[in-house]
């Protein structure tokens, strides 16, 4: 049988992954890696950094330097090494509770910054590793186990909020499309800048149960799918249609100066 | 001055809270970040201006957590980090400084304690300091009492954080953080510096988590071709997250054990008339002034009275304390708070002599006379 081309990136002992049979999150760590072989990334300068949930644990399987296990402080630590020592790669992936909820104030101070990493945040729509309870990304109405009648918030739209606080590269695809979401990550890995590429994710266990009412992947993906809509496609519909699909493509992408810390002192400027 | 210069050699009359940054720089800090907080909010300022011209960086953080975090991050890339706060601003820290108490990150926290919500002076938070962070843990906190000590603390938090690998505290607090006093800085090559230990195996030989006798695995940077995995969930000596019992143990007791076991060489106390003292005053920080003033009083009115100043609060001089308790027919036990530390003392010096809690929590230090009339009441 031939072997994945990407497992020689993977650490030592760490398969099988911990993730639910039909999962997406195995698919994003396989985008990387795609997305990374490509572009031949230097693995020994690589820091990739997850916080807490599924997501998170995608760096344990990765053959690099890797933080793990605090609910939403990636773009702290990632701030703190990339200050130190700008030549090193920061990759955070983050789930949307990290992201949106618990950490939701470092993403939009970390896009203001243009703090130069790649944030790859996996929407499941949902806290998943804690059994489905309501996220701030979770679409309105939708059930999960702590909005038993329907959740009457309405949801975030990460890209949006990273767009507008300052984001430099701002790009969404969901997991049924491999190919782009790869060369999305592909684009951002190469950005200089603060870089956010959000894939709207497959979480059957605790997703598709409590919102769909299945526990099928194929369901879970086809319903991500029919709510998705590219960026051309949306600008047919009306706002209040786009409001309810995942927009899929690259928003936004230009070049802006990076953060070198609160106070840089240049010799013969200012005081 | 030359604010371009990393150790300003010299005597200075100086701010407590820019000691500290001096502390700081002469032990080669080179990450600071801070969120803006009274009564610390001169440690940023200073760090502001003097960190980027020493080749350092500085970053105010949107909140005392990505400043904690930040200084975790920094410090696995290489970085002597430090962040400073007060009182409120340390609680939020304590997520962080967890993380770091696990992960084994060194670093340096300054905890100018405040009252809750107010600015006057308070040694509220030395239970907060040790026990704040969750899940088993050895904390290291040293107690300066003076805008000297201030300095010196500050380097010797670096050197110990450096050697343990562990976070430690500078406690300090309203009173000398926001005194004028004489500071006296070294020359450069006077200043001892201690760095962490490097690996001496290449990658494919290293288990980042394996220690020698003294409990402290050798730490390479970020980018140095090792590729640990650093989480906080139980791992195994290489790293890997492991959920069984014998490896969450021997994790823990290497983490508690590499601090608990060398206590006799990270304690450090001092002590005045203490030879044939009867009444012995236990004082930590800025309480050790009208302490040591009282016990100088008490010796002209023929009472034998010492002080032992506890230079460590944490871990716990608890030899020395229960040395004394042993001598003594009365410990006093003086802080600046309800009675927190009074609780150790009482501990170790159960059934040993009587202890009397000499402690107010009311915005201000203890007068000379208020210790030096306990002084009187104990000896009745």
């Amino acid at each position: 049988m031939k072997d994945n081309p990407y497992k020689k990136y993977l650490r030592k002992g760490t398969l099988p992954h911990f993730f639910c049979p039909g999962c997406g999150a195995g698919q994003v760590l396989n985008y990387f890696l795609r997305a990374a072989d490509e572009i031949e990334l230097d693995f020994d300068r690589l820091v990739a950094i997850g916080g807490v949930g599924c997501t998170a644990r995608i760096p344990v399987f990765m053959n690099v330097e890797a933080l793990h296990g605090v609910h939403g402080r990636t773009l702290p630590w990632a701030t703190g090494i990339k200050l130190h020592n700008p030549e090193l790669q920061v990759v955070i992936f983050a789930g949307d509770g990290d992201a949106a909820a618990i950490g939701g104030n470092h993403l939009i101070q970390a896009a203001r910054r243009n703090l130069d990493v790649t944030m790859i945040v996996v929407n499941n729509l949902t806290f998943g590793m804690t059994g489905g309870q309501v996220a701030p990304t979770t679409p309105q109405n939708l059930t999960s186990t702590t909005t038993p009648y329907g959740s009457p918030e309405r949801p975030f739209d990460l890209c949006k909020l990273a767009i507008s606080a300052g984001a430099t590269f701002v790009s969404r695809w969901n997991t049924s499309r491999s190919r782009q979401a790869a060369r999305a990550i592909k684009k951002a890995l190469k950005h200089r800048g603060f870089a956010l590429v959000e894939i709207v994710c497959q979480c059957v266990t605790n997703f598709g149960r409590p919102a769909l009412s299945t526990s099928d992947p194929v369901k879970v993906l086809e319903w991500i799918e029919e709510c998705s809509c590219t960026i051309k496609e949306a600008s047919g519909l009306s706002e209040e249609e786009v409001s309810k699909r995942f927009v899929l493509g690259d928003f936004i992408e230009k070049s802006e100066p990076v953060f070198e810390g609160s106070s840089v002192y240049r010799p013969g400027e200012g005081a | 001055m030359d604010r371009g210069k990393r150790v300003l050699t010299g005597t200075h009359f100086m701010l407590g809270n820019f000691a500290v940054v001096e502390g700081a720089l002469a032990a080669g800090c080179d990450f600071f970040a801070g969120y803006p907080i009274t009564p610390a909010n001169e440690i940023s300022e200073r760090m502001a201006e003097r960190m980027p011209r020493v080749g350092g960086r500085f970053l105010q953080g949107e909140d005392e957590l990505c400043s904690i975090y930040s200084v975790t991050g920094a410090a696995l890339a290489g970085a002597r980090a430090m962040t400073a706060t007060a009182s409120a601003g340390y609680n939020y820290m304590q997520e962080g400084i967890g993380y770091a108490v696990a992960s084994e990150i060194p670093c340096v926290i300054v905890d100018v304690q405040r009252c809750r919500g107010d600015n006057y002076a308070t040694q509220a938070d030395v239970m907060q300091m040790r026990w704040g962070a969750s899940g088993d843990h050895e904390m290291i906190v040293l107690a300066p009492s003076s805008v000297q000590e201030l300095f010196d603390h500050t380097i010797q938090a670096f050197n110990l954080a450096e050697k343990y690998r562990t976070p430690v505290v500078v406690m300090s607090e309203t009173t000398i953080a926001l005194m004028r006093e004489k500071l006296v800085i070294p020359e450069p090559d006077a200043i001892q510096i201690i760095n962490r230990k490097k690996p001496d195996v290449p990658p494919e030989e290293f288990y980042p988590f394996q220690a020698g006798p003294d409990g402290v695995p050798p730490l390479p940077d970020f980018g140095e071709g090792y590729r640990i995995l650093h989480s906080l969930n139980p791992h195994d000596e290489r790293g890997d997250i492991q959920w069984d019992p014998d490896v969450f143990e021997a994790l823990y007791d290497r983490i508690v054990g590499k601090i608990a076991d060398h206590r006799d060489e990270i304690v450090q106390t001092e002590g005045f008339f203490l030879d044939d003292a009867e009444m012995v005053l236990i004082a930590y920080g800025s309480e050790s002034r009208p302490a040591l003033d009282a016990v100088e009083l008490a010796r002209t009115r023929d009472i034998k009275a010492g002080l032992l100043k506890l230079i460590t609060v944490w871990p716990v001089p608890e030899k020395e304390i229960r040395a004394l308790a042993e001598q003594a027919s009365a410990v006093l036990a003086v802080e600046m708070n309800m009675g927190k530390y009074a609780r150790e003392i009482e501990r170790i010096c159960c059934g040993l002599c009587k202890v009397i809690r000499v402690t107010k929590n009311l915005g201000s230090v203890h007068t000379t006379n208020e210790i030096l009339q306990a002084i009187e009441e104990a000896g009745h």
